[in-house]
């Protein structure tokens, strides 16, 4: 008995020594947007396969991940639209720099049930009229979308609005980020969205083109008319710029004091190595070849700072193009 | 039950009884049938996944590739550092309760406390842990942080089954133990303890299920998408093997649920062997106490 | 009486060590007094502050709650709304089949039948609910919209049916002790008077237990309330305040889930919203807890 007691003892002592002492150093924090989490996911797999180090993953949407990375919490953080000047400002009072690196293009899709046979394709205009913060009370069945649609109740499901997905959903069809109705199913889980909108025949969702491409054999896409008619989203139409205004570029933000750490630099350096292959096995677009050299410049260099942002979500942007100004 | 009911003597007569009683039997019958099926059913969509290579591999993007094995080692390390922690106290405050408190102040301040917290959602100690030990002391997402919130979790169940089992301990023995000189706290350790000993492991491993179980407060306080490593101290971060779960489950391709029943029935296994401990431990505390 | 070597051992039993001893035992007693505490603080502490910058008047006016958005909204409803839905459904399911098994158990299982039923029932509370969340969302579900085709993927019933058979065993169990409790004589007494079996058990003893078969419902509703995989699983995460099962829903746990999971950063008001949300969620709890004992005492008062 009394060596079981101080058995317990023993263990107390060591537990709460434990919690007291430093953390486990030599991880590779990420953190960020759900949309960047399949590619880093895959990478990190592969980087950790080969035994180089330990990488945790969360998801805490596009601004929690800012807000970690400019918290000195995470070594880096995924984004799915560029830093915002508010964000850059709360890098600056914390004096975190930070090295901005694209890695692919997405494109929002526009998803229905498989069983919705009466959309054909979606204009902007239309969108909005159901996304607006105006529609809450308004538009709530089908029929209120447009004349002779059934009249079945509408359900909708999107990204939580901490995600750069939903940012920039809102900024390129309502006109203003951050600007939606209330009434939606809203996850930073991507997967709870694709489940929503594959088992319930009134929904229509929004998310990023590779949670829909995974799930292609559950969801029906929605082409959507930018202007220059009905376009449906591809890896091509994605890739050239033809599927406007819902693609865009995808990012890493490295926080400049870890990328002095060997197995930040290492995992970056990976990341920016596999991207190609990896980016495109989850579903996205992989950026040009000259593109990729271009960011591992960049990264090799440890320039800091945003070229592309300063002002939260930009609406058709070329990588290559902003870089090679930058 | 030792003197015979004289309604059920005699013979069962009218029709409406039999119905009345077969109805009661189907309310006991058919949930317990449910949860059999449900676990034939989730047996059978996981014997794809299951195998030795599910259970050592790491959680991949390809759902037949992925393992479980960071969420079984980060539930031992959990329960582990758990018992640590909410045994000793526990036991601890059970035998102030039973043996010192009496019918003081304090004691009854704890007795009414305990029956409120029993009550108290799981996830609410998930927000305490949250602002208590990862912000306020500084562990961060740590093992440590998700195994104190998890021991007070448990605190209130390994204090009330440890009061029962010390219940059980004839007063005789402890009076014969003082007339022989004893002081209490010698009597409580080398006559009480041994004693209620089968009684209080058996309200551990209960305690140990519950935390095994439960993934509420630890998604509050600690969860993390992915984690390809495992845990090793107290200050790492981890994953469990409901969160694991959890993740999978909450993913929409076919693959991944697939994975969720995997991760499922290595869940139950470890709870049956858990279960099965505490019953051979049990029946051999027993005897030694015979012997 | 009298022995001098008696009176050295009563000096021993005061000693520092075994002062000491019980000092410690009481802190450990203690620990759970201040765990509450700590829970009622840490609560309070992010409630008022979240009351600093929303109104009560808002919290318990709007019918809304959309606090991550643009246009922010802090109307608690729709999130109790969600809540009590589903608690409803489970206690619907949960109060039929409990209390009739409570009677099987204590009136018409002989005593060998009772110890092997009896714990296996008990065995549906010991299953993880993350296993009951996946039986929801991944059976459940798609078997009820078979029959339901209007049924969406996310909604209230399936997790509310699922609760339902987690919490059986707290109303069987409790329920079983209730009716056990019933003074024998009570029933002699109506067989004497010539009452059949059926009328003995529901007019005389459920009658007689039913304050104590109240305190388990109460209680079983306070677990519904708080549970929380189940529903983050399977009932969707949209809140809405509505009285229809089939439509996705978010009950006060779920949300907390939900943002636990985009991890917030400390200070900010979504970070709060969680603790006022939590805050309430402990308050109906505590509440609905107190009742259960309170009916428990009743009980016990008159047949303990």
């Amino acid at each position: 008995m009394r060596r079981a007691l101080a058995t317990f003892c023993l263990g107390v002592s060591l537990g709460s020594l434990g919690a007291c002492g430093p953390g486990t150093t030599d991880i590779v924090a990420v953190d960020g947007s759900s949309t960047v989490y399949p590619i880093t996911e895959a990478v990190a797999e592969e980087f950790q396969k080969g035994g180089r180090g330990r990488v945790t993953i969360g998801v805490s949407g596009t601004g929690g991940g800012f807000k970690k990375l400019c918290k000195g919490e995470v070594a880096l953080s995924g984004a799915s639209r560029p830093i915002r000047p508010s964000e850059v400002e709360l890098c600056k009072e914390a004096r975190i720099d930070y090295i901005e690196l694209p890695v692919a293009y997405d494109g929002i899709a526009v998803v229905v049930h498989p069983d919705n046979a009466w959309v054909d394709h979606l204009s902007v205009e239309e969108l909005r009229r159901m996304w607006e913060p105006a529609a809450q009370d308004r538009i709530k069945r089908w029929s209120d979308v447009r004349e002779g649609w059934p009249d079945t109740e509408l359900h909708l499901f999107g990204p939580g609005v901490d995600s750069g997905t939903y940012d920039y959903f809102t900024k390129a069809i309502v006109g203003q980020e951050h600007s939606s109705r209330g009434d939606f199913t809203s996850s930073e889980d991507d997967n709870v969205l694709v489940q929503g909108v594959s088992t319930d025949r009134g929904a229509l969702g929004f998310f990023g083109f590779a949670y829909y491409s995974e799930n292609a054999d559950k969801l029906r896409v929605v082409p959507v008319d930018g202007g220059a008619g009905p376009i449906l989203p591809s890896l091509q139409t994605v890739a050239d710029g033809s599927y406007q205004p819902l693609s865009r570029p995808i990012f890493i933000y490295v926080s400049r004091k870890e990328a002095e750490r060997g197995e930040v630099a290492a995992f970056v350096d990976f990341y920016l190595d596999s991207s190609a292959e990896l980016v495109a096995e989850v579903g996205y677009v992989p950026l040009p070849d000259p593109a990729y050299a271009l960011v591992r410049r960049r990264f090799a260099a440890k320039t800091t700072g945003s070229v592309f942002g300063g002002e939260g979500s930009k609406v058709g942007a070329s990588v290559e193009q902003t870089l090679a100004n930058g | 039950m030792s003197t015979p009911d004289p309604a059920r003597t005699r013979p069962p007569s009218r029709l409406a009884e039999q119905l009345v009683r077969a109805l009661c039997l189907t309310a006991v019958i058919l949930p317990v049938l449910l949860l059999v099926g449900l676990i034939v059913d989730v047996t059978g969509q996981a014997s794809e996944r299951l195998s030795w290579d599910f259970i050592t591999s790491f959680p991949s993007r390809h759902p037949d590739e992925a393992g479980i094995l960071p969420g079984i080692v980060g539930s031992f390390w959990l329960i582990a550092m758990t018992g640590t922690v909410a045994l000793p106290v526990g036991v601890g405050a059970a035998i102030y309760l039973e043996e010192y408190g009496g019918r003081g102040r304090l004691a009854n301040l704890i007795e009414v406390n305990l029956a409120n917290l029993a009550g108290v959602p799981s996830i609410i100690y998930g927000l305490l842990g949250l602002e208590l030990f990862v912000r306020a002391l500084g562990m961060g997402r740590s093992l440590a942080a998700g195994a104190l919130a998890m021991a007070l979790l448990v605190l209130p169940i390994v204090i009330m089954s440890s009061r029962e089992a010390l219940r059980t301990v004839p007063r005789t023995l402890r009076e014969a133990g003082m007339a022989l000189g004893a002081t209490r706290w010698q009597v409580i350790r080398q006559v009480v303890l041994p004693m209620a000993m089968p009684g209080i492991l058996t309200g551990a491993i209960l305690a140990i299920a519950r935390a095994i179980g439960e993934a509420a407060p630890l998604i509050i306080l600690g969860a993390i998408t992915y984690v390809g490593f495992l845990p090793d101290g107290p200050g790492s971060p981890f994953t469990v093997l409901p969160i694991q779960i959890f993740n999978w489950v909450s993913r929409p391709q076919p693959g991944f649920v697939v994975d969720a029943a995997a991760g499922i029935v290595v869940l139950l296994v470890t709870l049956l062997v858990l279960s099965g401990a505490a019953i051979y431990l049990r029946h051999r505390f027993e005897r030694l106490r015979e012997g | 009486m009298v022995d001098p070597s008696r009176s050295s051992l009563i000096r021993a039993r005061t000693t520092t060590g075994e002062r000491l001893t019980e000092r410690l035992l009481l802190a450990c007693g203690l620990l759970s007094v201040l765990t509450t505490a700590a829970i009622v603080g840490v609560l309070l502490l992010e409630t008022l502050e979240f009351f600093s910058e929303v109104s009560l008047a808002q919290f318990f006016g709007d019918t809304q709650w959309t606090p991550l958005f643009a246009d922010k909204h802090f109307g608690i409803w729709p999130l109790v709304a969600g809540t009590l839905l589903t608690s409803a459904i489970a206690i619907a399911v949960a109060l039929p089949f409990g209390l009739l098994a409570a009677v099987y158990l204590a009136e018409f299982a002989r005593p060998g039948v009772r110890r092997v039923l009896k714990p296996t029932l008990e065995l549906l509370a010991g299953v993880p609910t993350i296993v009951y969340g996946y039986f929801a969302l991944v059976a459940l579900t798609p078997l009820l919209q078979r029959l339901i085709p209007e049924l969406a993927g996310f909604n209230a019933l399936s997790p509310g049916l699922a609760m339902g058979i987690m919490i059986i065993p707290m109303i069987s169990s409790l329920s079983e002790d209730a009716i056990h409790a019933v003074p024998r004589t009570l029933r002699e007494a109506a067989y004497a008077l010539g009452a059949s079996r059926l009328q003995t058990i529901f007019r005389i003893v459920l009658p007689t237990a039913m304050s104590g078969i109240a305190a388990s419902v109460v209680l079983a509703v306070s677990r519904a309330v708080g549970e929380t995989m189940i529903v983050a699983i399977a009932a969707g995460q949209q809140p809405r305040l509505t009285a229809d099962p089939r439509v996705p829903v978010e009950t006060m746990t779920a949300y907390i889930v939900q943002v636990g999971l985009g991890d917030t950063p400390t200070g900010t008001l979504e970070y709060r919203t969680i603790f006022a949300v939590g805050a309430a969620l402990f308050l109906m709890t505590f509440v609905i807890n107190l009742a259960s004992q309170r009916l428990a005492r009743r009980f016990r008062g008159a047949y303990g």
